[in-house]
């Protein structure tokens, strides 16, 4: 539960002695309260009460980071239910299940794809974000085999999935200081599995049969000196997952549980054997509270739109990414290129200069500033509008740069072909496609 | 610290909506819970698939539409009936495509003999859809409204400039109607107001909220419908308690992802599923964000979407 300013006043020296940089320890711990100060100014606090503090000032939910470098995936720290409330913090990783009792030529393809499934989208690069590596055979050699086959080629994070203690040492001391995710813990083996986490510094997946059960395990196992817990309510149906997430989320934002207070673990590969269906219960869980999707089956039909879906779901809901106002160049455009408008929301941005650099044809691109609004969008709420694009034009001197005068505006926004001109004396205005997907032909015919 | 499961109550209701008449009419709405949350009330109609017919051939649909719709859809009632018969569609949404002013330009009478004809062939229950130009359709839905009298069909989508006619042709002849706002809880909720005003049961109205495509402004959608769906549940609030249309097929099969072959972009992988996967996503997260009936394009999605619901609980 969270302190108040009085509760941890308590806890501190009461000397106010002011090296915190605040006059009293009470206007320290006020400040401490509101989240506005850190416990690490006040030099004079004793360990007993850092312990303390630190425990309860710590985020409701912790975040937990696997791997190391810079494909390290960092899940967790979420504060939010909705998004619409503050925003969706870490966007959830998808990693592709590996089998040791794969044949060699799945293994490979596997790998293949980790390297290769890679698709830009509005200036990320969207991807596969680990290897779940799975011990199916029981056999320890065999296991750490294919574990050391993974890391020679591919450097995304793994998880090593065995509930064998044994196993997961082997593959552990294979792994050295990647700090892969460990699966998982469960009530039989998790005095072995906190030891092996300990040692090797690994994040712990906690599997246990129910949420109720998980709690009990993950105290246990927190208070064995394991802190980097990933949660996994053991259910594999659609349903049940669903209601388990809603309820570990909850738990740990609203009543400030901590034994729950960790992000999740989800394995649609284990729900369905239809490669549509796992997609979609994946989809399910980026919306619902998943940290870490496991997939079977991850192929560029099913990746990209699931990829997607994490950006649309993990973008600030109140701030729309926006572009620089200005002209942009393509393909090295002369004095006789097209000149193209469009407006400054990013999404509107990358796909517009996606497809006209997928044409290879030169090319001036405006962007006007429309406070982040897509060109319906901003044409209704008056940000796109005859005038503003015209001064636009003017201001922004390429009138200098093209001989000609001919400007295509988007589609969509046809209706002010006619003010446009008005405004703009001696342009033509173009009326350009409405969907970006035939730019490409559109300039193709352009001269 | 011992654990106990952190179950809300809530103390509003969804509408619970009549579309259709007799053995065939469909039940949308009356949830009293978050979608699919079952472990703290109740959904007791599940989210109904209504695939979308036009009253012309479209032109420019992705081959993977093609393929599956190309035999029947210059033929409405044929391809209505394909929809019911062996795609397993919960109600069918005519698209009066050929009305607009900019396109077809045909007048209410030619418009409302499709209508009839689609509606006396396929029992399952009709949302009528106008082609977006606010005056031609509600021009046009009225005299649909009129002719089809009884027939418990949605009209829309009623927005701005035109709900006076629609909902008054819709509330006199015994029609449901769907008012559409951009994407924002304060406009949707003043256009049930304006609609209730003038004497259409709020049980009759259902809410489009607009809908964007997964990656062209999904994200809105989403979070517009979870919005509507916390105003009515949690603060019990009157006007917002209308099941909710989402119209997704049309803008899934828009985006560029859902159509482009591999000569174009190889590695985006099989155009076929890829489309499918594109509308069926997309259509998931409004469910889970809480549409009551979702406009879709693909016979595959509406399998897949069963089986979803199937999966979450609700039959
Ligand atoms: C998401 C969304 C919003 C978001 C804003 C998101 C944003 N950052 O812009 C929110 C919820 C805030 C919003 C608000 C509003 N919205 Co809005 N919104 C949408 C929605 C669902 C999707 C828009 C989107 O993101 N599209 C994706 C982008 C990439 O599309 P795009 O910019 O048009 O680009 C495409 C093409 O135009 C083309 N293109 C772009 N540039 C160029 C340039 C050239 C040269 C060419 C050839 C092509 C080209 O390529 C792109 C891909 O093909 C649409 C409905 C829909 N399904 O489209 C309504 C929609 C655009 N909104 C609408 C309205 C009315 C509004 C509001 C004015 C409502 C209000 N009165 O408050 C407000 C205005 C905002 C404000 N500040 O006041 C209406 C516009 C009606 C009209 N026909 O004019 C729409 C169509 C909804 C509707 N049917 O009523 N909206
Ligand atoms: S530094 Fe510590 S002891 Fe000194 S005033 Fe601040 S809180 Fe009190």
């Amino acid at each position: 539960m969270a302190l108040t300013g009085l509760d941890i006043y308590k806890k501190l020296p009461q000397t106010n002695c002011g090296e915190c940089g605040v006059p009293t320890c009470l206007a320290f711990a006020m400040k401490l309260a509101s989240g506005g100060a850190s416990l690490d100014s006040c030099p004079h606090v004793s360990q007993e009460a850092k312990d303390a503090l630190s425990e309860a000032s710590a985020p409701p939910m912790r975040e937990v980071t696997i791997g190391q470098g810079d494909n390290a995936l960092k899940i967790g720290g979420e504060q939010v239910l909705f998004r619409h409330e503050k925003t969706f913090f870490n966007p959830c990783g998808f990693a592709l299940v590996i089998d040791d009792s794969m044949e060699a030529a799945e293994v490979d393809s596997r790998l293949e794809s980790l390297k290769k499934m890679r698709f830009e989208r509005v200036g990320y690069e969207l991807k596969t974000d680990l290897a779940a590596l799975k011990c199916s055979s029981g056999d320890k050699s065999s296991f750490a085999g294919l574990v050391e086959k993974v890391k020679g080629s591919c450097d995304l994070p793994l998880v090593l999935m065995s509930d064998d203690p044994d196993v997961m040492s082997a593959a552990l001391d294979v792994c050295g200081t990647g700090k892969p995710l460990m699966a998982s813990a469960t009530p039989e083996n998790c005095d072995a599995m906190a030891e092996l986490a300990k040692k090797h510094q690994c994040p712990l997946v906690v599997r246990a049969g129910s949420v109720e059960e998980l709690s009990g395990l993950t105290d246990k196992i927190s208070k064995a000196g394991v802190q980097d817990l990933v949660l996994d309510s053991g259910s594999r149906d659609l349903s049940k997952t669903l209601e388990n997430l809603v309820m570990m989320r909850r738990s740990a934002l609203k009543k400030k549980f901590r034994p729950l207070g960790y992000p999740t673990i989800t394995f649609p590969c284990q729900e369905t054997q239809d490669e549509m269906l796992e997609a979609i219960h994946a989809s399910v869980y980026v919306m619902k509270y998943g940290g870490i999707m496991v997939m079977n089956n991850l192929e560029p039909w099913s990746a990209l739109p699931l990829f997607v879906l994490r950006q649309n779901i993990y973008t600030d809901p109140q701030r729309p990414m926006q572009v620089k106002e200005g002209f942009y160049d393509f393909a090295s455009p002369d004095e006789s290129s097209p000149v193209l408008v469009t407006t400054n929301f990013s999404l509107t941005y990358f796909i517009v200069s996606s497809e006209i650099e997928s044409s290879k044809r030169p090319a001036h691109l405006g962007i006007v500033d429309s406070e982040g609004l897509s060109t319906l969008t901003a044409w209704a709420a008056g940000k796109f509008t005859a005038e503003k694009i015209a001064a636009f034009i003017k201001k922004s001197g390429i009138e200098d740069k093209v001989k000609h005068r001919k400007v295509v505006i988007p589609g969509y926004v046809a209706q002010i072909k006619g003010e446009l001109e008005e405004e703009l004396e001696g342009w033509e205005v173009m009326v350009g496609p409405r969907e970006a997907s035939e730019i490409p032909g559109f300039l193709k015919s352009w001269q | 610290m011992s654990y106990s499961a952190p179950i809300d109550r809530y103390t509003g209701k969804i509408n619970k909506v009549e579309i259709g008449t007799g053995d065939a009419s469909v039940q949308v709405g009356g949830e009293t819970t978050l979608p699919f949350y079952l472990f703290e009330g109740e959904m007791p109609n599940r989210p109904r698939l209504a695939m979308e017919v036009c009253d012309e051939a479209p032109g420019d649909w992705a081959k993977a539409l093609e393929d599956v719709l190309g035999d029947v859809w210059d033929d409405p009632v044929k391809w209505a009936a394909k929809c019911k018969d062996e795609f397993g569609a919960d109600l069918i949404c005519l698209r009066l495509l050929s009305i607009d002013p900019n396109g077809a330009d045909k007048g209410p009478d030619e418009a409302l003999e499709v209508v009839r004809k689609v509606a006396d062939s396929v029992e399952i229950p009709l949302i009528i859809y106008g082609c977006g130009n606010a005056s031609k359709d509600g021009e046009v839905l009225k005299k649909v409204a009129e002719q089809m009298e009884g027939r418990a069909m949605v009209l829309g989508p009623a927005v701005e400039e035109n709900y006076k006619t629609i909902s008054a042709a819709a509330m006199g002849f015994g029609h449901n109607v769907a008012g559409e706002t951009p994407i924002d809880v304060n406009m949707a909720k003043q256009l049930n107001i304006l609609m209730t005003n003038l004497g259409m049961p709020a049980e009759r109205i259902l809410i489009d909220p607009s809908t964007g495509a997964l990656g062209y402004g999904l994200e809105y959608t989403y979070s517009v419908i979870e919005r509507d769906r916390l105003t009515a549940l949690q603060q019990n609030d009157a006007m917002m308690q209308m099941p909710i249309i989402c119209d997704m097929g049309r803008e899934a099969w828009k985006a560029k992802e859902a159509k482009v072959g591999t000569d174009e972009h190889p590695e985006y992988g099989d155009p076929v599923k890829r489309g499918i996967m594109w509308e069926a996503i997309g259509v998931t997260s409004l469910l889970v964000a809480g549409a009551d009936i979702v406009v879709v394009r693909h016979p595959e999605t509406v399998k897949l979407m069963r089986s979803t619901m199937e999966g979450l609980g609700v039959k």
